[in-house]
Formats: C-alpha cells, structure tokens, sequence
C-alpha cells in the first residue's frame, strides 16, 4: 500500500511540478504527502471525496496560517477552488500554495483580488469592502452611527483605488493601485501568511522525506 | 535662592516700618510653588544627610498651624508643641509657641509643609516673608556672600572657593546642601525669567487688538477722546506686522499716527518690546531718523497717550461701557459666542495637566471667566496699577486667555505644551463653526508664535539652522487638514486593515508641505506613527516609516519624533529580517539625525553600529542587478545615508570607524551605482574632517575611486568626491595620490560648471590644496587653470573665492604664474578683495597679494591700486592670521616698491602699527613683523622712527625664543636695526646679545647665517664683544667659518675679528711695554 502510494505520489508529483511553477518536485511530493495526510483524515467519513472540504480547509488556514476571519478563510477557499466544486483538488491545493507561499507580485495581485472579489463579479464592490472592514475600527460608544466610520472608511478607499471612477474596483483598479503602493495588497484583510509560518510550513512540508 | 528672592519675587512696597509682604503675583505663587517642591524632597528621602543637618539659625515666622495639626513625632503640650527629633544635644528642631514656630531642619521642613497639607503654599510664604535671608540662616553668612556675589561661577568653583576659605568649617553635607540651594536659585531664575519675557514683549495680534480698540474712541461727540488713530501703511504682513521687512528685524510691529483731541498728532512705533514716538515722516528726515525713538518706552499705546493727552487719560476711564458696545464686529463675535460647559471643560483639562495644584487653578479660572480678562493687566505687575474699567474691555478672546493664565502659573515647559495641543483642539473647534472666523485663526498664529518660544529655549543647543517660520495670519486651513486629522483617527481606531488604509491614503497627500506635516503632529499622529513601528505588525511598519520618512524633513517633526522616542525604535528595527523595512528605517534615521541630540540618541542605542552593518552588501559591481541585489544596494544606500546625517558629529565619526565602517565605505565606493556613491562619498567627506579617516582614505585606496568619481556625470557625486579631496589634500601624500592618478584633470574640467556654486567651492578647495604641492602647480599650469580662476575672482560667493584666491596664492609661488596672473589682470580683483571682511578669504588674499608683489611689474599695479595701503590697514584686522598674512605680504612690497622709504613713511602710524605687532603673542605675527622690520630699517630715516617707537627693546624682549622661523627673523631685524649706531649699544644693554650666540645651537642653516650677521653687526660695540666673548661665542664662530655659504663666513670671520681686535687693543692697553 504504502509503497503504491508513493510511487503514484511521485507520478502525480512529477506532472503536477511540470504544471505548477515555483515548486520542484521533491516539494510538490511533499505537498502531496500533506494532501494525502488531510484528505485521508477526511476519508473517514466514508463518502467518495474529491478534494478538501470547506471547514478542513478553513481548519488549515487557521493553524497554520493564523487566518482567523471567516469572511477571508471563505474569500481564500474561493480563490483556491478554482472550478467552484466546493472541494479543493490536489491541483489546486499545489497551484493556491505555490501563490500562497512563493508567488510573484502580480500572482498575489490576482489570488487576492479573488479572495476578496466575494460573490466573483470581477468587481470589489462597496457593499463587499463595508463587509470585509466591518471589524475593523474599534467602535466608540459615544457614536451615533456606529457604522459611521467604516462606510467612511470604504469611500476613502473607493477613492483612492477606483482609478475609472465606477464606484468600484475591478481588478485593473485593483493591480494599478497595489502596484503604486505594495502595502494595498492585503488592503481588505490579512490572506496572505506572514513569512514566519510560511517558514515554519514548509519545513514541515518539504523536510519530511528526509526525516523517514 | 538668594538671587531669586531679591531680584525675581515681587515684593510689596514696604509700608509702615513693616516688612514688605509677597505679592499675589502669579510669579511668586509659582516661584513658592517651586521652592515647596524643593522643600518636600527632603521628606520624600532624598538628601537624607542633607536634611539632618541643622540650620546656624532657626526659621521663625508666623504660622497658622496650631497644635492639633502635629501628630505622634511630636511632644505637643497645650498650644505649645516641640518635635521629637532634636540636634544631638537635646534642643527640639521645631518648636511651635503659638503664634511663632521655629524650624532648624529641612527635614523638619519638609515634614512641616506636609502636615501643612493645602497651606504649605501659604507657610513657605510666610517664612520666606519673615527670612528675607533664609541662605544665611540655614548655613550661616559665609555661604550667602558666596551664593550672592558669584551667581555665575560653577558649581565646583564655589566648593573650592568655600573650602579654600575655611577648610574645616565646609562640611560635606553643608557644601552638598548648598549646591542644591543654588541649584533651586537657577532654576527659580530661569523659571521666573521665562515668565517675564512671556509677559514683556508686544505681539502683532496684541497690537492690532489695541488700535481697533483705540479706533473705537475715535466717535464724534461728546465722548470722542481721539480724533483718529491710523497705521502709516494699510498693508499687513503675513505675520501680522505692517512695518517693512527690514525694520521687523528690530521688532517693530507697526506704525501710528495718533491724533489726539487736545495735542498735535503723535508718531507712534509699536515694537515687540514696547510703545514709543518716533520722529514722524513729516520732517522729510533720512529714513533711519523717521523710526527714531524720540520719547520713553511704554508697555501699550494706552499708556503711552495716557501720559501724552491728558484729555485721553481724563476720559478714558468713564468711557468703558461705551467703547464696549462698539467694540469692531470681529470681537463682538466672542461675545455672542457661549463660553459654555465645554470651554469650561476644556479649561479644567488644561488643569489637570498641571498635576497637583490643579483644584487651585480650576477654581481661578472659574472666577475669572466672568469677567474677560484683557492682557493688560498682566504686564502690568511691575508698573503702575491699571484702572479697573481697562480690564473690563475684552480684547482678548477666552482662548487666549486660557493661554496665557496657566502658563504664567507655572512656567514650565509641560504646561505649554498641554496648552498647545488644547489650543489647537480649541481652534479647531471654532473653525468647524467657521473655518474663517478670525478668533481661530488668531489662536493658531498664538499657539505658533509659541511654538517657536518654547522651541528655541528648550532645544538652544541644537546645532542646525531654525527655518524662519513665521506665523500665518492670514492661512486658512486647507481641507487637507482635515483629511488628515480624519486619517489618523482611523488609526488610533482601527486594526491592521483599516490602519493599512489610512496610512496609504495618508501617503497621497504631499506629505513634504508643513500644512500636512503639522496636520499629522497636531492630532496625535506622530505618536500613533512612532507606536506602530514597535508592533509587529510588518505592514504597519513599512506604511508608518514611509510617512515619518516623508515628514521627517521638518525640523519640528524630527524634534517631536525624538521626544517620542522614535529613534530607539528605529534603531531596533534595523535588526529586522525585512530588507524593505531595514532600508525605510535608515532612511527616516538619515531623515531624524539632522540635530546633535538626535544623532546622540542614535549612537547611544547601538545605532551607529547597526547602521555601518548594513553598508555590508555583497560586492556588486555589475550594472545589472538581480531585485534581490537591488533591495541589498538599497539597504546599503539608506545605510550610507543614515551614517552621513550621523557623521556630523565628531563622536560619531568614531564611532563610525570603530563600528568598522571604513573598510566598507572603501568597498561600496567601488560601485557603480551612483545613488549609493552619493551618501557613501558624503559620509566620507563629511568624516574626513578627522585625521584619522584622512589616512584611511589614503591608505585604502580611496583616493584612485574618489578621482574616478570625479568623472561620472554626476554633480552631486563629483561636488561631494572634490569636497573630500579638498580635505584630504592637505596631506602631501594625498595630494601626490590624486596627481598619481590624473585627478587633476577632471577637477580643472569641473570648474567649467561655474554656475553649481557648491561644486564650485568644492572643486576649487581641491584645487587650492592640491596646488600646495609644486608638482601639481605644474600640472595646473599646464591646463591654464590660473587663467580660469582668475576669472573666478569676481562675482562669486565667499567660499568659492576663499579657495580661488587660496590656489592663486599656492601657485603665485612659482615665478612664471605670478606673471600669468599679472597678464589675465588677476590683480586688480585680488586686490579689491582685500577690502572684504572674511578672515579666512583675508589671509589668501593677502598671501596672494603677497606673493604677486614679487614680481616688480605686479607690484607697480598693486602700488598703482593703492593695494599696500589695504595691506596695511588689514594689520589692524583682529585675526593673527591676517595680521601676520598681511604683514607677510608687506615685505616684498616694501621691497619692490621704487620709493618705498617714502611710500612707508606716508603711512600715517604705519611703522607704530608693525612694531607693536611685535607685541603679539602669536609666533608668525612676530615672524613677519621682524621681518617687515628689517626692511622698513633698510631706510635710516624710517629706521630712526622706528627706533625712537622702540622697536629695540621689544626685539630685545623677544631674543629667548627657540622658534627658528621666528629666531631668523629676528636675527635679521636685529641685524637692520643695528645700522643705527646707537641701537648696537642698547641691544647690549637690553642682554639681547647673549641669547642670539645660542641661536647657533640651531639646525636650521638660515637662523646660522642671520645670527652671524647680527652679531657681526653687534660686534662693533666692545661691551656687546665681552658678552660674547662669555657666551663662548667663538667656537661657534670657529665653525661657522668652515661654512659653504660665502655670506656666512664673511660674517663670522668679520664678527670673529671684532672680538679678536678687542682683545688685541686691550692688551696693548694693559702691557703697554711691549
């Protein structure tokens, strides 16, 4: 059995790291180890599964990643089901990760852009950021509208990233403003894992073979 | 606490044999204020030994306490109450016999003055008004004469003085007492003086407040008391001022023209430090003498035409419920406006600040905001006392006086401050009624003008220039201000999204312009700013230094981020993993340091260091780099950046060297990349001021880079690459590096771009100390350069000129330039300089004026200029160096001038000036004067003159030198001055012989052959033989006779022979048989 496996890991691994950039293939094995791992705690309950479910993906972001928010584990579990099937594939588990821990400027542009892009209109629009900021002021209880500040909040940044002016963001506005100024990028939550757990990561991620 | 009591405390006029009673100044309460503090520290432990030592006399006074009010340390026994605690031989240190109490202790003092609780205040009164002398009693007369004859003598002074003057008697604890007793007595000084000057001192606002006043008094009717009241010029300045620009300098505000009822109309000045009549500019006067002060200085212009009008002073008092009602609009407004629960809260805020005394002054407060007080009285404590009816006059708005009132209470720093912020808030408020409305503006130009106050008293010892920022009357606040002020809410609020947004929309604005920068500061948002950079949050870290690096700029910022303690952080920070946030907090560092306290605090926590490790980039040397290599060569740049604000200061630039940072900046000035050359050649430069780095920058190589930089096409590079050789260059082995390696080129090349004045200075500096060396002169004379400076002598700032002229004067030394300079009509401009008054730029001149008057034709256009005149009057200059320059350059025109006797002797007190130059202590003054002396004494006419100005005794006086330059000068001038017969018996009679034979012990060849001569001369007078003779003068001579040098001989062998002849004689004289 085990020794099945392996073997399809590494056949699986060897196509999947000709796809997927960023990664080599002993790493992509071990990503795939890790898959395996979750997917077969999940097999458990029996029914024929084809990737990662919502929850146990959310379970991973937020022990790992320290992604606590709902809203943005949702946002992220979007971004990294790229088919819309609700499970996350070996593929896409390799393809998210590989933005998520290594990609470029402009792959984090897009993985976030869809990440907050709730309902996937292509569009940020301003009830999606009042959404996304709802928490983030600390309420003063002398005010009258408590959501005051934020819905403020959204217009000043309506206005500094809406660059066409059509009381939205797409992902043009989106990819000119990060790329004027970088600090944008996770301008409507933390999504991305700082550089410590993605330290920590993949050394438990790619160390692993050697270690057996 | 001596000083301060008799000059600082207001006393009451002594009235009926009684003594006089502290006045309920504002002044005094805070001076008592600050001497019950100094008392309470001795109960709360400090001092101990200090506090137990007896007073020479008891401090009695009056008191209110009664018995009830002493506890367990105290025997009480009916209203009499004695302490517990006594001086070792039984006697109580407190005694208290109702209605007196006696204290011999601080320690007593200060366990008093708590017991006392809220009427310490009035108890520390009560006894300094009862010890006028407290010094004198607590350590006894001794003390008190020390303490008020020398307030300004150290501290340490004072201990020797004290123990020089009684040994025994200057217990530690006494000396240690004392010193704090004058320490108290500076501070309440210093305190007590910035009240004052707060109180003195007219504003702008103050003034115009005053005249629409004034113009309200100007009705027709019957209760008119002025006719018109007028500014001489309608316009107003932007800081209020209506005088011009050029009188503002001496504080004048703004001019008058009053015309009273009953006299003729009156001049008026207003300045800062008072009110006075000027001459009018009726008189058709010079300009000067319209502004003349032609009357007493009064505080206001109320008093000022109290005592010119009696009708004004008459009716002015009955007329104050009038004149309200027609107060001009603006102040109706602060009338109407409710001076509500807020204000009142905001007051007691203000209060709060103020810690302890806080009940007092709300309560004053209270009381006082009925009726609005005017500033007058304020300044009034000293002078006579305003009529009531004046104060009921508001002229100042409620917000002003909120100002002032506290500030006087204690006139501490803190409360200042609390007041700025509160201010600000105030007028803030206001402006959201209307942004116009004039009360707001008038706040904030009051809050600024005290902005500048407070800066400039505490932070005196910043080094860098204060930007004249003078306070904007007429600025309104752009909506930018509020933008702002609503960003930063949103981070005090918000979380690290939300903050992550405001800073970034924070970036849009143009952070470098002071409405922004002031905006951030004045909401708290430097210190939001400052905090974030402590979290760990990475995002946060970049977005808040990327706003600090911005506003850093402004002087007042840096100052605020160093008090927040921002530079500790930052310093910690470029510890981090994160290259981008390394970088931006080097660069905000290089921002920061720009004043010495600043650039203090970084060394102090370890920057300096940190700071030279980031300069440890990998070496590269392609042009390409990856991101990676650009990111490191970015650090780098920041780094270098940094290390050049720092290296300002001397300790830094140790601490540069020590951190290892000279090896590096020879590695990264290796680079191609010319945005990190900049700071890394800045840095360099900047430190080469110190020997050490000038040799590092020699013996590492540093040179051949810095003479390749000078050919990139950079002028920042290229100005900051010749600024480092100018400094370096005064090394003879630099100078031949920067031959070696064909620096000389490129640097005459750079003095085409005539029109960078700072690059011009620097290239012309290099040029200047690169042309000390002969070889290099060649080189210079090769790419006609002296044609180009020659051409650079005129219509150039000082610095530039200053190393123009200093190269023309290197190169003059070599025969064939002196004639080039003559020929590009380098004469005339050299000698029109000698007029200006820069002593640095005086000395090249002179050397250089000097050196032209070799050469005979040169000389005739100097002469022609009347150039030797100016020499000569620069020997009136206080600089040595320009004494001794100009007296050197006086020399070959005296030479080379056809009819110099003539020429000297027209001179009127000119050969007076030269032979007292022989008075100086400086040795190259003395040099150059003995060596004008021998050419002014080559003329017997000039000689006598000099001679009778006695220049023979103090050439005498100066004979024990051991300085050769100085000796052979001297021997000369000895030598000139002797052809004068009767000089020859006077240097012998003034022992000056006797010093010169010891001149022979000397290496120097040139102070050999004058000193022969000079005694060849002082040889002719047979005593002067005698001494000679003693001062076994022969065998020198014997040697000297051995000598090369054809002159030398002859005058030893000549000298020789007098002595021999002397000897001769006198033995025919004693053996006459023979």
């Amino acid at each position: 059995m085990s020794s099945v496996s392996r073997k399809s890991i590494q056949t699986l691994a060897e196509t999947i790291s000709r796809q997927v950039k960023h990664f080599n293939k002993a790493e992509v094995e071990g990503l795939l180890r890790l898959f395996n791992g979750l997917m077969g705690d999940q097999a458990g309950s029996g029914r024929p599964v084809h990737g990662l479910d919502r929850g146990r993906f959310r379970n991973i972001l937020h022990n790992t990643f320290g992604m606590t928010d709902d809203m943005l584990t949702d946002g992220v579990f979007r971004a990294f089901d790229k088919d819309n099937d609700c499970f996350v594939s070996v593929k896409e588990w390799t393809e998210g990760l590989s933005v998520l821990l290594r990609g470029t400027l402009d792959e984090k542009i897009k993985y976030c852009f869809d990440v907050y892009d709730m309902n996937g209109d292509g569009y940020i629009s301003r009830e999606e950021m009042f959404h996304m900021l709802k928490n983030s002021l600390i309420r003063q209880p002398t005010e009258e509208d408590p959501d005051e500040g934020i819905k403020d909040l959204v217009e000043i940044t309506v206005k500094k990233m809406d660059h066409d002016h059509d009381g939205k963001l797409s992902f043009a506005d989106f990819e000119k403003a990060v790329k004027e100024e970088t600090l944008l990028l996770e301008a409507f939550g933390t999504c991305l894992p700082d550089a410590k757990s993605i330290l920590v990561f993949e050394q438990q991620a790619f160390q692993e073979p050697s270690e057996q | 606490m001596g000083a301060s009591l008799t000059r600082a405390v207001q006393w009451t006029a002594a009235s009926s044999g009684r003594p006089g009673k502290l006045e309920a100044s504002p002044i005094n309460e805070s001076l008592l204020k600050d001497i019950l503090g100094f008392v309470e520290q001795f109960g709360s432990g400090g001092h101990p030994q200090e506090a137990a030592l007896v007073f020479r006399d008891p401090l009695q006074w009056a008191t209110t306490l009664v018995a009830s009010d002493f506890n367990t340390d105290y025997d009480v026994s009916g209203a009499d109450v004695q302490s517990q605690e006594n001086d070792g031989k039984g006697h109580p240190l407190l005694r208290l016999s109702p209605p007196t109490i006696s204290v011999e202790s601080f320690s007593q003092l200060s366990k008093l003055v708590q017991l006392a609780g809220d009427k310490g205040l009035t108890e520390v009164g009560a006894c300094l008004e009862e010890n006028r002398d407290p010094v004198v009693k607590i350590l006894g007369p001794r003390f008190a004469t020390v303490l008020e004859g020398d307030i300004d003598m150290s501290a340490l002074q004072l201990v020797d003085k004290l123990k020089e003057e009684d040994p025994e008697q200057a217990k530690d604890s006494e000396v240690k007492l004392f010193l704090l007793l004058q320490h108290l007595d500076k501070q309440l000084l210093s305190n007590a003086l910035t009240d004052f000057t707060q109180e003195v001192g007219l504003s702008p606002s103050a003034v115009k407040n005053e005249v629409e006043l004034l113009k309200g008094f100007c009705s027709e009717g019957n209760q008119r008391v002025l006719k018109s009241v007028r500014y001489t010029s309608d316009y107003e300045f932007s800081n209020g001022c209506h005088s011009p620009p050029w009188r503002q300098v001496h504080g004048e505000i703004c001019y008058l023209v009053v015309k009273p009822c009953d006299t003729e109309p009156l001049h008026i000045t207003c300045s800062s430090a008072g009110v006075f009549l000027n001459q009018g500019l009726k008189q058709e006067v010079e300009e000067d003498d319209t502004y003349k002060r032609t009357s007493d200085m009064y505080q206001d212009l109320a008093s000022l035409l109290k005592s010119r009008s009696p009708h004004f002073s008459q009716n002015v008092n009955s007329q104050d419920f009038a004149v309200q009602q027609r107060l001009p609009s603006t102040q109706e407004v602060q009338h109407v406006e409710p001076v509500g629960v807020e204000e009142q809260g905001q007051r007691q805020r203000i209060c709060k600040h103020q810690g302890k005394n806080a009940a007092k002054m709300a309560r004053q407060h209270t009381v006082l905001l009925p009726s609005h007080h005017c500033i007058w009285p304020y300044r009034k404590t000293k002078y006579e006392p305003t009529p009531w009816n004046w104060e009921n006059l508001c002229v100042v708005s409620p917000s002003d006086e909120a100002e002032q009132k506290p500030s006087k209470g204690s006139g501490k720093e803190k409360a200042g401050k609390t007041h700025k912020k509160i201010l600000r808030s105030d007028s803030k408020r206001k402006a959201n009624f209307s942004l116009a409305s004039l009360p707001g503006r008038q706040s904030i130009q009051k809050s600024k003008t005290e902005d500048l106050f407070s800066e400039s008293s505490s932070e005196s010892e910043e080094d860098e220039e204060q930007p004249d920022r003078r306070p904007k009357t007429n600025m309104d606040l752009p909506s930018e201000y509020w933008q702002i002020q609503k960003l930063v809410k949103y981070l005090k609020r918000g979380d690290q999204t939300a903050t992550v947004i405001a800073l970034c929309c924070m970036m849009d604005f143009n952070l470098v312009q002071e409405t922004c920068q002031m905006a951030i500061r004045d909401v708290g948002g430097l210190e939001v700013l400052v905090n974030l950079l402590d979290t760990e949050e990475i995002r946060c870290q970049i977005g808040s230094l990327k706003i600090l690096r911005k506003i850093s700029q402004n002087y007042q910022i840096r100052r605020a981020i160093v008090d927040l303690g921002g530079l500790q952080t930052m310093v910690k920070i470029l510890d981090s993993p994160v290259v981008e946030l390394k970088a931006l907090a080097a660069e905000t560092i290089a921002n920061v340091a720009r004043f010495r306290r600043a650039r203090r605090t970084v060394r102090q926590y370890g920057g300096i260091k940190r700071l030279v490790e980031l300069l440890d980039c990998a070496p590269a040397t392609a042009a390409t780099l990856s991101e990676a290599q650009e990111k490191e060569v970015e650090v780098a740049r920041c780094g270098a950046l940094a290390l050049w604000s720092c290296s300002r200061s001397t300790r830094n630039k140790k601490a540069v060297w020590q951190a290892g940072g000279v090896p590096l900046l020879a590695r990264l000035l290796k680079s191609p990349h010319q945005n990190l050359l900049i700071p890394v050649v800045g840095t360099l430069q900047e430190c080469a001021s110190e020997s050490s780095y000038r040799g590092a920058i020699q013996s590492e190589g540093m040179v051949k880079d810095l003479v390749a930089n000078l050919h990139r096409d950079n002028v920042e590079l290229q100005m900051h690459c010749a600024s480092a050789i100018f400094k370096c260059a005064e090394d003879k082995q630099t100078r031949d590096l920067v031959h070696q390696y064909k620096g000389l080129k490129p640097l005459v090349s750079l003095l085409s771009k005539a029109d960078n004045k700072q690059l011009l200075a620097a290239t012309t500096g290099a040029i200047w100390k690169c042309s000390i060396s002969m070889e290099n002169v060649a080189k210079f004379q090769e790419y006609q350069t002296l044609e180009i400076l020659v051409g650079l002598l005129t219509d150039q700032p000082e610095e530039v000129l200053v190393n123009v002229v200093g190269a023309l004067g290197e190169c003059a030394q070599v025969a064939a330039n002196r004639v080039t300079i003559r020929k590009c009509g380098g004469i005339q401009p050299l000698v029109n300089l000698l007029t200006e008054t820069n002593q640095a730029l005086l000395v090249n001149v002179t050397r250089a004026v000097g050196a032209c008057a070799i050469e005979i034709d040169s000389m005739t256009i100097i002469d022609r200029l009347d150039g030797v005149r100016l020499l000569w009057s620069l020997l009136k200059n206080p600089s040595a160096d320009v004494q001794a320059s100009a007296t050197w350059a006086i020399c070959p025109c005296i030479e080379n001038t056809k009819d110099a006797a003539e020429m000297v002797r027209s001179f009127v007190g000119g050969m007076e000036l030269i032979v007292n130059l022989l008075e100086s202590t400086n040795k190259e003054v003395l040099a150059s004067a003995c060596a004008a002396v021998t050419r002014i004494a080559k003329d017997e006419e000039n000689l006598a003159v000099i001679t009778d100005l006695g220049v023979v005794r103090k050439l005498a006086n100066l004979t024990d030198t051991t300085d050769d330059k100085l000796r052979r000068h001297l021997a000369e001038a000895i030598a000139g001055c002797c052809m004068l017969v009767r000089n020859i018996v006077l240097f012998g009679e003034l022992r000056a012989v006797a010093p010169l034979v010891r001149y022979f012990k000397s290496q120097d060849c040139a102070v050999h052959l004058a000193t022969a001569q000079a005694l060849m001369q002082l040889s002719k007078d047979p005593t002067n033989c005698l001494t000679m003779h003693e001062s076994r003068v022969v065998k020198p001579l014997l040697v000297m006779i051995g000598s090369d040098d054809h002159i030398l001989q002859e005058a030893a062998a000549s000298c020789l022979g007098n002595i021999r002849r002397l000897f001769l004689a006198y033995d025919e004289a004693r053996y006459p048989a023979r």
